[in-house]
């Protein structure tokens, strides 16, 4: 404790406007630690990040390294100064090469001031090397899984010699694998007295990995300490300020006929798969990233193009040519990446969730705006969502009301079989809590919902049954009452099988 | 006011009284009227003549092409398209609606052709931009030449002059006072105003505009709206086409030339988003007006035709950087909650 810490800042504060973003922040890392930094969304993570980042500057308080008073004015000073940051929205150029994007700035040149490329490629495989990543520098790294993409951007600032390095939700989007991957680079990492910030909601990794924790809320420090003296409640409450209780709780629901059939659909390397959802039943696809499980909720959805297969919504044959001919079916989906494929950042809430049901409103091609906004707003009541969100940009939102948003969209439609991928990522404990009370309201209400999750203990706490899928098929289907994480991974990852000799083709 | 969850979860009276000037928001409502009333001002106290009631007609009337014009493209560009083309489809419709008028057409079905030919080319321009994925920035520059072109081929490169033209009156008359062109701009802006700001329709644009992939994925037949604003502008190009041969009483091969700059110029004038998904109609309106007061304004003060261009060009700039301004000062107003 008397040893001077790696990097400390001191009463830190920002404000945007009339908000306080930060006020009087404390962290001190120490060389060789990780050190979890822990908030709900808003709480000021991620303004911390950027001021360590450069990015913005904070406007009183101080920053130390190596007991040293530092200033941190751009992006370009924490790099010199050996901070680096992993963003959970990574800062890559997909078309480039792998190794073009770890030269990036420093590409080494010829004699004659041409790009030397085989020395890019050299100094590539070097650097990847040295965090034990098994990646070819010559692919374009848009290719590559998030979770690679992400090493290769580790083996960036490792290769800088980053001695303070801050990981932003770095598992938010990665497979049980490659988590593990990362794990153990950050082990190595820390080994080597790097100092790791580590930001995550995900409360199992954060005890699993972390040594200590600070904890931030609407801005303000609540407090740092070792993990040790701490429960994984105790830091809930500090986050939320109350107690949490437990997040998967719920009674048993019953399912009734079914709602969605999918026969033999087959798309892309996708296929053939046969799955069924029940009205009142929530199903859940488990599997790795890159397992299939999108691409299937697409093809159900017409999003992608179909090669074969029907897919039935209470028996009649949706044709799902496009998302319009699904939706109009009965079916809804939120998709993954709710920024990109989900909302209209710039447009109000009231226009987002109206979208897919302006028809209700529309008389000769007019809107009845106040139809519309009374409905909306009812959606919003349900989902507990800010009344005064009617009329703001949906970029205003914090992750969570973000994603009820998308959700409201369809409730109030109306959609009878709702597809739901990965619906809690990037979303902090709290909406997380209510978003799995709304799913089961949902399924209670009759509604058949299909859900792609990549957090286990969420895709087995949440569902009644499991759709475990590997390479683009469905290899094993489990009641989730009886499922373990284990179980549902040796599925997944095709050790089951190996083990059985056979794989299991299972048909719902 | 863009701002931080939770505390507009909690907004209480004392957290908004104390929010400070927000530039941007306040830019975004009412900048661009500021513009036009300083100009205004300007003008009126420069040039005695300005406020007079023919001169300020006068100045209606020289804008209505450009106006109409600008008004089609706002559909396109709030798309996040771009339209060249609508220059040379002036020509082109104004040009089948004056031989069609030569030939015996009546004026209401000659005015009706030249829309519908622009209509035709804008469908050209849609299809091949929707179906094709093809750039509209492209598409649109190769329609522009080859419709130019076509304007020439009809044509033979020499205007076609017709004193008794059937429907110069769209160009030339005057309803209780007011000039044709301009009560026609009027009801193509209440119309543009109309659909997108009260119709499924234009909902459905501006979400095009805003994430054409969250468009698709909320059930939005993107083709058909991407298709659908290339025929609107095109038929805008048509009618102001036609507005045009009527002015000048005759077929002009080269009408046109250079409009879809300036019809561009007041469309991002008027605050809409080349990006797509953001804007007005009516800021495209106070775009056109602020263009058409400044080249009559420097008109009336005798400047040289050459410095004219040269100041046109400052404001164009001057706009485009107070707007850029604004949206450079985004990343620290705007907090979501992945980033909070």
């Amino acid at each position: 404790m008397t040893q001077e810490p790696l990097l400390r800042l001191e009463d830190v504060t920002k404000r945007f406007g009339a908000t306080l973003a930060l006020n009087g922040v404390h962290l001190d890392l120490r060389a060789g630690e990780v050190h979890a930094l822990m908030g709900e969304n808003g709480a000021g993570k991620s303004t911390l990040m950027k001021i360590l980042a450069g990015n913005i500057q904070g406007d009183s308080g101080r920053i130390f390294l190596d007991g040293r008073e530092i200033e941190i004015r751009s992006p370009l000073d924490a790099r010199a100064h050996g901070i680096a940051i992993i963003h959970q929205e990574l800062n890559t150029v997909p078309h480039m090469t792998v190794a073009e994007n770890l030269s990036l700035g420093q590409e080494p040149r010829t004699a004659l001031g041409m790009l030397d490329r085989p020395r890019v490629r050299r100094e590539a495989r070097d650097k990847l090397a040295r965090i034990g990543a098994d990646i070819d520098p010559t692919r374009p790294l848009g290719s590559l899984s998030v979770g690679m993409q992400q090493m290769v951007e580790i083996a960036r600032a490792v290769s800088e010699n980053a001695r303070v390095l801050v990981l932003d939700e770095p598992t938010a989007a990665l497979s049980r694998a490659e988590a593990q991957q990362l794990y153990r680079l950050i082990g190595q990492m820390r080994a080597a007295g790097v100092g790791l910030v580590y930001i995550s909601h995900r409360m199992e990794e954060v005890w699993q990995l972390a040594d200590r924790v600070t904890v931030l809320r609407d801005g303000g420090y609540v407090g740092t300490a070792l993990m040790g003296e701490l429960t994984p409640e105790d830091v809930v409450r500090m986050m939320v300020g109350r107690a949490i209780g437990n997040l998967y709780d719920h009674a048993p629901r019953h399912a009734g006929a079914i709602a969605l059939e999918v026969e033999g659909l087959t798309g892309g390397s996708i296929g053939p798969v046969d799955l069924t959802v029940r009205a009142g039943e929530i199903v859940c696809m488990a599997g790795l990233i890159g397992s299939g499980r999108t691409e299937v909720a697409r093809l159900i959805f017409g999003a992608d193009r179909r090669t074969g297969g029907t897919v039935r919504v209470n028996g009649r044959e949706s044709r799902p040519v496009d998302p319009y001919a699904a939706i109009a079916g009965g079916i809804g989906m939120v998709p993954e990446d709710r920024k990109v494929q989900g909302l209209f950042l710039d447009h109000s809430v009231e226009r987002n969730v109206a979208i897919s049901s302006l028809e209700r409103f529309t008389s000769f091609g007019v809107v009845q705006r106040m139809a519309a906004r009374s409905a909306v707003t009812q959606q919003m009541q349900r989902l507990h969502l800010r009344q005064d969100a009617l009329d703001l940009e949906v970029k205003a939102l914090s992750g969570g009301n973000q994603q009820k948003a998308a959700l409201a969209r369809w409730l109030m439609r109306d959609s009878k079989v709702l597809v739901l991928d990965e619906p809690t990522r990037g979303v902090d404990i709290g909406a997380k809590r209510e978003i799995y009370e709304l799913i089961d309201e949902l399924a209670r209400a009759g509604k058949a919902v299909l859900v792609i999750s990549s957090d286990l203990p969420e895709a087995i706490g949440i569902s009644d049954r499991l759709l475990v899928m590997r390479e683009g098929r469905i290899v094993h289907e489990l009641r989730s009452a009886d499922a373990t994480e284990e179980e549902v991974m040796s599925h997944a990852t095709g050790t089951a099988a190996r083990q059985a000799g056979v794989v299991q083709e299972v048909r719902a | 006011m863009i701002d931080n969850g939770k505390l507009a979860m909690a907004p209480t009276a004392e957290t908004r009284a104390k929010r400070p000037f927000d530039f941007a928001k306040w830019w975004d409502r009412i900048g661009i009227l500021v513009v036009l009333a300083v100009l205004v001002l300007l003008m009126s106290s420069i040039a005695p003549n300005f406020n007079r009631v023919d001169n300020l007609l006068n100045i209606a009337r020289s804008i209505s092409v450009n106006a109409i014009l600008a008004a089609g493209l706002t559909f396109v560009i709030l798309t996040g398209g771009i339209d060249l083309s609508v220059g040379s489809i002036v020509a082109v419709a104004g040009v089948v609606a004056v031989v069609l008028a030569i030939a015996g057409l009546p004026a209401p079905l000659a005015v009706l052709a030249g829309m519908i030919v622009g209509a035709a080319c804008g469908l050209v321009n849609g299809a091949l931009t929707a179906y094709l994925a093809l750039a509209p920035f492209i598409v649109t520059l190769g329609t522009m030449t080859f419709l130019r072109g076509l304007a020439y081929t009809i044509t033979a490169g020499q205007p076609i002059v017709s004193s008794g033209l059937n429907f110069k009156d769209i160009g030339n008359g005057y309803l209780a006072g007011i000039p044709a062109p301009v009560i026609v701009m009027a009801v193509v802006y209440v119309v543009a105003w109309f659909l997108l700001e009260r119709t499924r329709y234009g909902r459905h644009v501006y979400a095009v505009g805003g994430n054409a992939q969250a468009a698709r994925l909320a059930g939005v037949r993107v083709d058909r709206i991407t298709t659908s604003v290339y025929v609107i502008a095109g038929a805008c190009a048509g009618l102001a086409g036609v507005i045009f041969a009527a002015r000048v009483i005759s077929a002009q091969p080269t009408a046109g030339t250079g409009y879809e700059l300036d019809a561009i110029a007041a469309v991002v004038l008027g605050g809409t988003s080349l990006a797509g998904g953001r804007g007005r109609i009516i800021g495209t309106l106070v775009g056109s007006i602020i263009l058409g007061i400044l080249s009559t304004g420097l008109i009336l003060l005798n400047v040289p035709f050459f410095r004219q261009l040269l100041i046109k060009g400052v404001v164009i700039i001057l706009a485009v950087a107070i707007d850029s301004l604004k949206t450079r000062s985004l990343p620290f107003l705007r907090r979501d909650g992945v980033t909070a």
